[in-house]
């Protein structure tokens, strides 16, 4: 069959092994953007719209468990927000109503833009993906999956099924500069995620390099400089964060934006993110 | 190149669509295949809300739903929003036609679904909740007061 609509995962997979020239289909937000102006013209297509287990997430201990087909608009529920608040953040970012409806995770993941704002959260939380196809399963680390923009690890025959990641981590925050609110592509973005309990901030940048990037000179440089008992910072530690951030950033000009430009806007909303978080920790501290 | 049929439930109606290009939008079929041209072809990337309509209930863009994969969904389009009679408009339909948020028109329909899906959901919205609703939905002539002033008045209306 040309198209097809499979309504469970081991009906896809198998779609997807007879077919290996199909095109996936998730919530169309991308793919239907390049076959609406002809740059692919598939010849098969595998649409998982209909897949229920996709769109599902579960807790097991302190790993969140996020189905591929949840869609931007899921991860605004409150019971998700509260566990990934920075997720729901990004996701509220995301083009307008309609487009939170239909763009899943799994194809944010799949798509791998630079700028995919879902990205920089999941690779700041060292998110785990579960792969799958007809051959067995296996998982990846966000981290090494994404191998350049638009490419990554994913084999042909193979779906994303979930992306795992801490449920208790509640200290995060997602920034974005656009244009304007709606509608917009990053033209840098920032996610910082702090685990107050071991003393370590995690940072990861979008629209700053081929895929998005993690800081990691930056992250070790700051854990020492933070009073963990109370979430407060050393005097000028948040500013000089912002500046090691955008001394890892890659950043380019392009049609959206400037390299200078974007290595100050991370700088600064490197800064923001880690206030902000900080302030929730020494929140939760005087609590 | 492979022709496909199928059939879609559009407003209610099942309509047989045959010989379509597997990769056609749900826009393309709509438009150019079951003369529905309500929903407009604008921008075909997301980006414009000029062919919003319901699949399944959720207000999506039709331009970015492959239609061959729509095959079981409910699709509802603005010509299936309102009462049956021929010239009778919904609540929303009047009061953009009252308050004059209407100029080329081209954005309307778009809009008109935008404002059902969301007083659907919430009937008394905020300020920030109307803006937010039809923030995917571009105006290149009027600007958006009187489009929000349409809406004031249908809630008002839809309150009674």
């Amino acid at each position: 069959m040309d198209v097809s609509v499979p309504r469970t995962l081991d009906e896809a997979l198998a779609a997807l092994a007879d077919r290996p020239d199909a095109m996936v289909l998730a919530g169309g937000t991308d793919v239907m953007v390049g076959v609406n102006a002809g740059r692919q013209t598939p010849t098969a297509v595998v649409a998982l719209r209909a897949v229920e287990e996709l769109r599902t997430w579960s807790v097991d201990g302190d790993r969140l468990r996020l189905g591929a087909g949840l869609t931007y608009a899921d991860l605004l529920a409150p019971d998700l927000a509260a566990m990934v608040p920075a997720l729901a953040q990004a996701a509220r970012t995301v083009g307008s109503p309609p487009i939170r409806n239909a763009g899943t995770v799994g194809g944010n993941l799949a798509t791998a833009s630079p700028a995919g704002d879902t990205l920089p959260v999941l690779l700041a939380l060292d998110a785990e993906l579960d792969l799958a196809s007809v051959e067995g399963r296996r998982t990846v680390a966000l981290r090494s999956f994404l191998t350049g923009p638009k490419r990554t690890q994913l084999r042909t025959g193979e779906l994303i099924v979930a992306a795992r990641v801490p449920a208790t981590r509640p200290h995060q925050e997602y920034r974005k500069v656009g244009v304007r609110n709606a509608m917009v592509i990053a033209v840098a973005s920032v996610a910082v995620v702090v685990d107050a309990d071991v003393g370590v901030v995690a940072c990861a940048m979008g629209s700053v390099g081929p895929t998005p990037l993690r800081a990691p000179r930056a992250e070790e440089w700051v854990a020492g400089r933070i009073d963990w008992g109370t979430g407060v910072p050393d005097a000028g530690v948040a500013a000089e964060f912002g500046r090691l951030v955008a001394e890892e950033s890659r950043p380019i000009d392009d049609h959206r934006s400037t390299a200078a430009y974007r290595r100050h806007a991370v700088e600064v909303l490197a800064r923001r993110a880690l206030e902000s978080t900080l302030a929730g920790v020494a929140r939760a501290e005087a609590a | 190149m492979t022709d496909t049929t199928y059939s879609l439930n559009v407003n209610g109606a099942d309509r047989p669509v045959a010989g379509a290009w597997l990769g056609e939008s749900l826009l393309h079929v709509l438009r150019e295949r079951l003369a529905l041209p309500g929903a407009k072809a604008g921008c075909e990337q997301g980006e414009c809300g000029s062919c919003s309509v319901l699949v399944d209930g959720v207000l999506t863009c039709a331009c970015l739903v492959l239609a061959a994969s729509a095959v079981g969904a409910s699709i509802i389009t603005v010509e299936g929003i309102g009462p049956a009679e021929r010239g009778e408009m919904t609540i929303v339909q009047e009061a953009f036609n009252d308050a004059g948020a209407v100029q080329c028109g081209f954005c309307t329909p778009g809009l008109i679904m935008a404002v059902h899906d969301l007083l659907d959901r919430h009937p008394d919205p905020s300020a920030l909740d109307v803006r937010e609703a039809i923030s995917g939905n571009l105006c290149r002539c009027t600007g958006y007061g009187r489009v929000l002033a349409a809406v004031e008045v249908a809630i008002e209306r839809s309150a009674r």
